[in-house]
């Protein structure tokens, strides 16, 4: 049955990457239990909208948990409390009538501030675009069985593919490192046959890039793993170790 | 940049560093453990190991100086981590929570580490920057006979249980050794190994305290 609760909303509210940014507080009236919290953002909006005053701004996408657009950081953990959901999945029946919630952007170096809750994470799109992805030969596709994959190698393979790229990882890692998503990728790719022929030089350059692009490095405290809506495992991180250890030992690429 | 010190400048290759040096300083440990444990036995087995580890002469000093290269790397790249990883997030959170994964020990590995660093300068100048006119087995009464010192040790101690129960699991972790079969429980098995050293380092000291007749 729908309930109602009325929360008390503190939102960092940033007007651009360059500006001072602040807390502001915000009471919510009724909010329905079986809104999501990106509907609960949308009444505040609305309302606001309606006060003449500029609407929270925050990112969104499929709604559907799928997309990995939204996100942001309540009450100190990214994409909220509830583990392996994304922030447009978490529903307000989650929380209870009097909550106060902090609600403030995933922070870090690597994404910079656009406005409000928006952070530009076209970082992973460089990373993504350093080796993320397998060259393949235009023309008819082979016939699916001749690549045998063991199921097992395939089971692992689509776990880490599960990754949707939201930048949770990054935001919930004390340092600020991308070394859950990145692992994602080089172990999704590294595990099936379509990526072997750019296997080293995949992790070498994404290795290069994630560096460049400002993230810190990993202490290994598993909060990325903790925080990620699609639960991807850190032996991702331990794979992406390997492979970068394997190819600066024995590849021949630079 | 020539290949190797790309690799080993980049944040995994230094990571990697961190854990190799981590392990050879973890190795130390057990064998300074193993060594030191010779006290609860008497006077006459530790007196003993005492003069095996003199009699190694030249040997001890190259281990000494392997010992120093790795514990001065240690130290530069976990300060230089530390720094480093403080600007990849410029504008902090106002509120901190975690989501599920830091345990206390991987929380605080820069803090214990530091306490280790502090109680290696006292521990050193206690027993190898010291005049040797008595025997060491008296020596060791002595200092931790005084119950000051002997805290400060107990202290020593449970600060490195702490940093190798986070430290044994995650230089595995970094170097890549990790495979379904056994990494579920590594982590705990690991972190259990960490605490009994340190425990066994305090129990030394824990004796030495309270039984009289230690090292007699």
């Amino acid at each position: 049955m729908s309930r109602t609760i009325s929360l008390t909303l503190r939102i960092w509210r940033q007007e651009n990457g360059t500006s001072q940014g602040a807390f502001e507080t915000y009471r919510t009236g009724p909010i329905s239990t079986e809104m999501s919290f990106l509907e609960m953002l949308d009444v505040v909006g609305e309302r606001l909208t309606l006060e003449g005053k500029e609407p929270v701004a925050f990112d969104h996408d499929c709604r559907e948990g799928i997309c990995g657009m939204c996100g942001a950081v309540v009450n100190g953990q990214a994409h909220g409390h509830q583990q392996g959901t994304t922030l447009c999945q978490l529903h307000m029946r989650h929380f209870k009538d009097g909550d106060t919630l902090v609600i403030e952007p995933f922070r870090s170096r690597a994404f910079p501030l656009i406005k409000d809750l928006v952070v530009d994470r076209s970082a992973f799109d460089s990373l993504i675009a350093e080796g993320g992805y397998v060259s393949v030969n235009t023309g008819g596709a082979i016939e699916a069985n001749t690549l045998a994959i063991p199921r097992k190698i395939a089971d692992l393979a689509l776990d880490a593919a599960e990754c949707i790229g939201c930048g949770a990882c990054v935001a919930a890692c004390p340092n600020g490192a991308a070394m859950l998503f990145v692992g994602a990728k080089v172990s999704h790719l590294a595990l099936l046959p379509q990526g072997q022929p750019e296997r080293s030089r995949r992790v070498l350059a994404m290795v290069r890039k994630m560096d460049e692009l400002g993230f810190g490095s990993c202490g290994n405290r598993r909060e990325c793993e903790a925080a990620c809506p699609k639960r991807i495992s850190i032996s991702n991180v331990a794979r992406l170790n390997r492979e970068f250890l394997k190819a600066s030992l024995l590849a021949d690429e630079e | 940049m020539g290949r190797t010190s790309r690799t080993l400048s980049s944040s995994l290759g230094r990571k990697m560093l961190m854990a190799a040096s981590g392990s050879f300083l973890s190795l130390f440990i057990l064998v300074h453990l193993a060594g030191n444990s010779s006290a609860l036995l008497g006077r006459t087995t530790f007196l003993a190991y005492v003069d095996y580890l003199h009699s190694l002469g030249v040997l001890l000093h190259f281990f000494e100086i392997l010992l120093l290269t790795a514990f001065c790397t240690h130290v530069f790249l976990a300060l230089l981590l530390f720094f480093e990883n403080r600007k990849a997030r410029p504008e902090p959170y106002a509120v901190v929570k975690s989501s599920g994964g830091a345990t206390l020990a991987g929380q605080t590995m820069i803090y214990s580490g530091t306490v280790i660093l502090l109680f290696l300068v006292l521990h050193l100048q206690n027993f190898l920057f010291i005049d040797r006119e008595l025997p060491v087995a008296d020596l060791l009464r002595t200092v931790l006979g005084n119950p000051a010192l002997a805290v400060i040790y107990l202290i020593g101690t449970l600060a490195v249980g702490l940093h190798l129960s986070h430290g044994l699991w995650s230089l595995c972790q970094t170097l890549g050794l990790e495979h379904p079969k056994y990494t579920s429980t590594l982590d705990k098995k690991a972190a259990l190994l960490g605490l009994a050293i340190g425990l066994f380092f305090a129990l030394i000291i824990v004796v030495a305290l309270f039984y009289p007749g230690f090292l007699l």
